[in-house]
């Protein structure tokens, strides 16, 4: 549990980072730091750009301007594929599974991609250690066999975490992993999420407050773009700005708060 | 920014994934039974001009496996496969009209049309050991660099398949201009010897007719492999989600382009097949038109099974070949019907049909067995 201690190495280092859509700016300068380790919450009311920071992240966006580190490594103008390669993984706020390959098809195929073509080219004997693990761990070991299209929407989120597990990633981003999930669910999901930070590092895009403040140590509040406050889950709770932010309530001075803002949990 | 991943139209009916239980040997057993009959039945039964007739549809279902990969596993709508059937099509026949030229010799067409000296881009078919390669690695070659500069810029879908329909339109309109070069709209005919054998003689005929059932049987068994191995998983992958495969690790990119220079790949060697077996090759052959009845026929056998593409286009051209005989005319409207009906009733064509029916019949068996013997072995029970 070294997670928040500040003096880990940042495994993540964001930069004034600023990213436009047609003119409208969804990121505005945004700075954010990721220690190795860490387990990090980003909340933010709808169109603070959350997703568009991860995006940014794993080269699915390009942003305006700044800088993306990872271990140093500048991931700007990267392709998806090669970010991923380096270490960085994701999983989708609508869950993208392969639905005609079955639930170990799925996990081996995120596994293999450090195979090289012509073991590509062979067939898949059994089930690696790796996948093996990565089922076990997401309680997905009873369904390997069954499509991907069978599963309810939950399993077909934790197959995207067990996906994303077996590709080894250094970092891991998570949007919404409990968006749609039953509370039983979310409760899994969440001890899930816990075992994992303990050797992985972890950011997670919630909307979801009572999950927040189950599972979450160090939460970052995202704004219109930019960083509001960040600090452990009372401390946040605690800031008039974040309420107010989530509240919609024009502050002094403020622009309106964003239209559609009122997603409380 | 969310992801989608967006299924053909036509796809509204997934393959099962999990085939019904049949015994492990079913599979090897049906292929072995195929095999026998096209090699030794047939032959026995049929008289020589329709063996002759049989290998030329062959030659099309071979074309139809590689539309199999590249449309049915890996998405990418194929429309102008023709153009890959044409040079190595092509590629077969300068060589043969080279041998039948004899060394230093003009072909005949190059002399009526006037050409005096050898055109540098037929010199080097006059050897075997160019042409043969050839006939596989022009069309590999053409696909891949098409392949990689499309696939790269993410063209996909419709514009993809335009992309290939307007190839094919170009190629033809190409080598009917060139006269002097490729024979024009006539194309290449009258190919007398193939590896110093007369190519008139009956047996040859039916040498022919073995070659190409052999070589169905060979490409079926590779493509096969492919489709099991991680990479044809990955393929699949990457047709019902080509943005998702990204962040796996992977560049679609490479994957789907080697699954078209694959595709190419066989539809030239269905091309140089067909060259001997038909005696001519000419552009009416693999235009625009041919490339979308390889299309249909591996609609109607079912895209999704590489079995059901070979059994589309020999049933296809089968029903083509009678049908035409009494009513000449009305062809295009009936395959087109059947096109339309494929399409809205059995969007996984007779393959599709065939394993929903496999599967009704393994649900009935299991009802029947599980209620009297539960726990025992499921035995499929005789009726």
């Amino acid at each position: 549990m070294t997670g928040t201690a500040p003096a880990a190495r940042p495994l993540l280092e964001v930069r004034g980072l600023r990213v436009v859509f047609d003119g409208f700016t969804a990121v505005d300068g945004l700075d954010l730091t990721v220690a190795e380790g860490e387990l990090r919450f980003l909340i933010g009311p709808n169109g603070a750009g959350k997703t568009t920071l991860i995006d940014v992240v794993t080269g699915l966006t390009r942003p305006a301007a700044g800088q993306v580190l990872f271990d140093g490594t500048e991931l700007v103008g990267r392709r998806e594929h090669r970010i991923v390669r380096l270490g960085v993984g994701r999983t989708f706020q609508t869950s993208v599974v392969f639905e005609r390959l079955s639930v170990v098809e799925n996990v081996d195929l995120a596994a293999a991609f450090r195979l090289g073509l012509p073991r590509l080219l062979r067939v898949r004997r059994g089930v690696s250690g790796t996948v093996a693990e990565a089922l076990e761990r997401t309680g997905l070991t009873a369904l390997a066999d069954r499509p991907a299209g069978e599963l309810s929407h939950g399993q077909r989120q934790w197959l995207e975490i067990a996906m994303l597990l077996a590709q080894r990633p250094r970092l891991l981003l998570l949007d919404e992993p409990v968006a749609g999930m039953s509370r039983d669910e979310r409760e899994r999901t969440g001890e899930l999420l816990l075992e994992i930070a303990r050797d992985h590092t972890v950011v997670v895009v919630e909307h979801d407050m009572a999950f927040l403040r189950s599972y979450a140590r160090t939460v970052t509040v995202l704004h219109e773009g930019r960083v509001l406050t960040e600090g452990d889950v009372a401390q946040v709770q605690a800031d008039p700005r974040v309420r107010e932010v989530y509240l919609g309530r024009r502050g002094a001075g403020d622009e309106p708060a964003v239209p559609a803002g009122g997603e409380v949990g | 920014m969310t992801l989608t991943s967006p299924p053909a139209a036509g796809t509204a009916a997934p393959p099962p994934a999990a085939a019904p239980a049949l015994p492990r040997w079913t599979g090897p057993a049906a292929f072995t039974a195929v095999l026998l009959l096209a090699l030794v039945v047939v032959p026995a039964v049929a008289p020589p001009f329709q063996i002759n007739l049989y290998a030329r549809y062959l030659c099309y279902a071979l074309a139809a496996l590689g539309i199999a990969l590249a449309w049915g596993k890996g998405g990418m709508l194929t429309l102008g496969q023709g153009v890959f059937f044409g040079i190595g099509g092509y590629a077969m026949a300068m060589h043969l009209k080279l041998t039948e030229a004899g060394p230093g010799g003009l072909p005949d067409f190059m002399v009526w049309s006037g050409v005096t000296e050898m055109p540098l881009l037929w010199a080097p078919f006059a050897s075997p050991y160019v042409a043969l390669p050839a006939v596989v690695l022009l069309p590999g070659l053409v696909a891949a660099v098409l392949g990689w500069s499309v696939f790269r810029q993410r063209v996909r879908g419709a514009y993809f398949a335009i992309l290939n329909q307007a190839l094919a339109a170009a190629f033809v309109i190409l080598l009917i201009g060139q006269q002097g070069l490729t024979g024009g709209s006539n194309g290449l005919t009258d190919f007398p010897v193939l590896l110093g054998v007369d190519l008139n003689r009956p047996e040859s005929q039916l040498g022919l007719y073995v070659a190409v059932v052999l070589a169905v049987a060979a490409v079926y068994l590779a493509l096969r492999a492919f489709d099991r191995s991680r990479l044809g998983r990955l393929l699949v992958a990457v047709r019902d989600g080509e943005d998702r495969v990204r962040f796996l690790g992977y560049d679609p990119t490479v994957v789907k382009t080697l699954a078209y220079t694959l595709s190419a790949m066989v539809a030239g060697l269905a091309g140089a097949l067909f060259v001997p077996v038909a005696g001519i090759i000419s552009p009416a052959l693999f235009g625009v038109v041919p490339s979308i009845e390889l299309v249909i026929a591996v609609a109607i056998g079912g895209r999704y099974s590489l079995a059901g593409a070979v059994a589309g286009a020999l049933l296809l051209n089968l029903a083509r070949t009678s049908f035409s005989e009494q009513f000449a005319d009305g062809w295009l409207y009936l395959q087109g019907a059947l096109f339309i009906a494929v399409i809205v009733f059995a969007p996984r064509g007779i393959a599709g049909l065939a394993a929903s029916g496999r599967e009704l019949l393994s649900r009935l068996r299991t009802r029947r067995t599980a209620a009297p013997a539960a726990g025992a072995p499921a035995e499929g029970g005789t009726p």
